[in-house]
């Protein structure tokens, strides 16, 4: 249902209601946003000097950026190994082997029950204690085993969804051609669902660079951490570093959104897979997605 | 290296009343932010439908905006920003403070995936049902609250129970927020006795208790409360 048909076309009092509304709501915004400003102001915290760094090279260059890079380095080599967790895992759960689907199924719902902080403190704290020496695991290393862990197991479940929503005769047609299991699934079902979970994956990669940010707790070098950990704690301006990499993390995964949107809309009209685009799965349970277990 | 240790559950149990006051405060945390998003999140959703631009704007702008801001940074801002730096404070005790901007923050982050099911929801209900409401003479707000909206939340139970489940998990980032749940206890007991299975695997073990029978609970209330079309 689209929302305009919520309400009518509005007649010439409605229009009047409408605009008297407009600018009620506006003028309410508008109070908002100055009891904000005039409170920021109040604080200081509007004050040139708190806001100049930014206008500086070596702000961007010193700091920012190779916060960025860091960021960016955790979240394209997590994403990767979580894309090769999740292909494994989500065939695994088709197997044919029940072994092999009992134990991929334990493992995707183990990671998705639990919250990837605490899967992140135990891979930093973990081998060390494991293997009786005092080596802790690289904060880099923590944070991309946690994120692969956590979003390989929900990209297992994309996977399994995308490979399901090949329709049945796909399958049985090759199988009466005489093709193999493998071959099946390489030449006929991954192909077509690769189509239909792209944006669900791409969604994906939205979290998976969000939770990046989780490196601030255990201080990995990311653009949180250079940014209002060593940055902002020289000059003191801790809000308006605040404001300035929140706008930079949305900017980012604005584009990475429109992509998983354009993405949707292209394999909507695909005419190369049988499958529609399938959605992001539900949390641990909440679907049935544990029936299998 | 000594082995014992790795097997050893032992420390889950002298911990184990701190331990269970670090999950109390997982539950508390949760609950009280879940019903502040859930509320949030609605009136967001119905600024995002409604037939003021300004309105409509408004409440895409904070959805896109939030929504795509890393929680840790929205708790960085609400604990160490608007609590320390601005000095807004809920209260002078620093234990209630901290909850209730720990809080604040998940709430807040929490309501733009409440708003998006919920439009999504809406999306489901067809066509049809506003155009009676229309022709019996509703106004915008009698459809919405009589019957686009009721029948928008039955077929999003399965999504809002993800979203639970998503903020009980979240809940252990307050640890930036200077408030202490079962991931800051679990956290300490590293320090305290070594991160070892066991410690990781009671701590695995409490949250999957809190989030495993969420999920059943939705799954089971989504089937029962299914909208039939």
């Amino acid at each position: 249902m689209s929302t305009n048909v919520l309400f009518d076309a509005p007649g010439p009092r409605a229009r009047l209601r409408n605009n008297a509304l407009t600018l009620l709501s506006a003028a309410v915004l508008l109070f908002i946003a100055y009891l904000v400003i005039s409170t920021l102001g109040e604080k200081g915290q509007l004050d040139a000097d708190k806001w100049e760094p930014f206008l500086r090279g070596d702000t961007w260059t010193g700091f920012i950026l190779p916060g960025l890079v860091g960021t960016l380095q955790a979240a394209v080599v997590a994403a990767v190994l979580a894309v090769v967790f999740g292909v494994l895992f989500g065939l695994g759960r088709l197997s044919d082997h029940r072994v092999i689907r009992v134990v991929c199924g334990g493992v995707v719902e183990f990671f998705r029950a639990i919250p990837l902080l605490i899967l992140i403190f135990f891979v930093q704290a973990g081998p060390a204690t494991l293997s009786g020496y005092t080596m802790s695991v690289p904060a880099f290393w923590a944070v991309v085993i946690g994120l692969t862990l956590y979003n390989g197991s929900v990209l297992a479940e994309i996977v399994r969804a995308g490979i399901l929503a090949v329709p049945k005769g796909q399958s049985e047609a090759a199988y009466a051609i005489g093709l193999r299991k493998s071959q099946v699934m390489r030449l006929v079902l991954v192909p077509q669902a690769t189509t239909a979970m792209m944006p669900a994956i791409v969604s994906q990669m939205v979290v998976l660079l969000k939770d990046t940010a989780l490196g601030w707790i255990i201080a990995y070098e990311d653009l949180l951490n250079a940014g209002l950990k060593q940055f902002a704690v020289n000059y003191g301006n801790l809000i308006p570093s605040a404001i300035v990499l929140a706008l930079i993390y949305v900017l980012i995964n604005l584009a990475l959104g429109a992509l998983a949107h354009w993405l949707e809309r292209r394999s909507r009209r695909s005419r190369t897979s049988a499958a529609g685009p399938v959605a992001a799965p539900p949390a641990v349970g909440a679907g049935g997605a544990t029936a299998t277990l | 290296m000594d082995t014992s240790a790795l097997f050893d559950f032992s420390p889950l149990v002298q911990e184990l009343d701190k331990i269970l006051l670090g999950f109390w405060a997982t539950i508390r945390l949760t609950l009280t932010s879940a019903v502040i998003a859930l509320v949030l999140g609605t009136i967001l959703v119905a600024m995002r439908v409604a037939p003021t631009p300004v309105l409509r704007w408004a409440g895409a702008a904070y959805v896109n905006v939030v929504r795509n801001t890393p929680l840790t940074l929205v708790l960085i801002l609400c604990a160490l920003g608007l609590s320390d730096t601005m000095q807004l404070t809920f209260s002078g005790d620093p234990t209630t403070n901290y909850f209730w901007w720990a809080v604040a923050g998940l709430a807040a982050y929490t309501a733009t995936f409440v708003c998006e099911a919920l439009r999504s929801g809406i999306n489901t209900v067809s066509m049809g049902q506003a155009e009676a409401a229309r022709a019996i003479g509703l106004t915008f707000t009698q459809t919405l609250r009589l019957v686009v909206l009721p029948q928008a939340f039955r077929t999003v139970i399965s999504p809002l129970g993800s979203i639970l489940i998503a903020l009980a998990k979240n809940t252990t980032i307050v640890i930036v927020a200077s408030y202490l749940d079962a991931a800051a206890q679990m956290k300490q007991m590293f320090d305290d006795y070594g991160g070892t299975i066991p410690i990781f695997l009671g701590f695995a073990f409490g949250y999957m208790v809190l989030t495993l029978p969420t999920g059943f609970l939705f799954g089971w209330l989504a089937k029962r409360m299914a909208v039939a079309r």
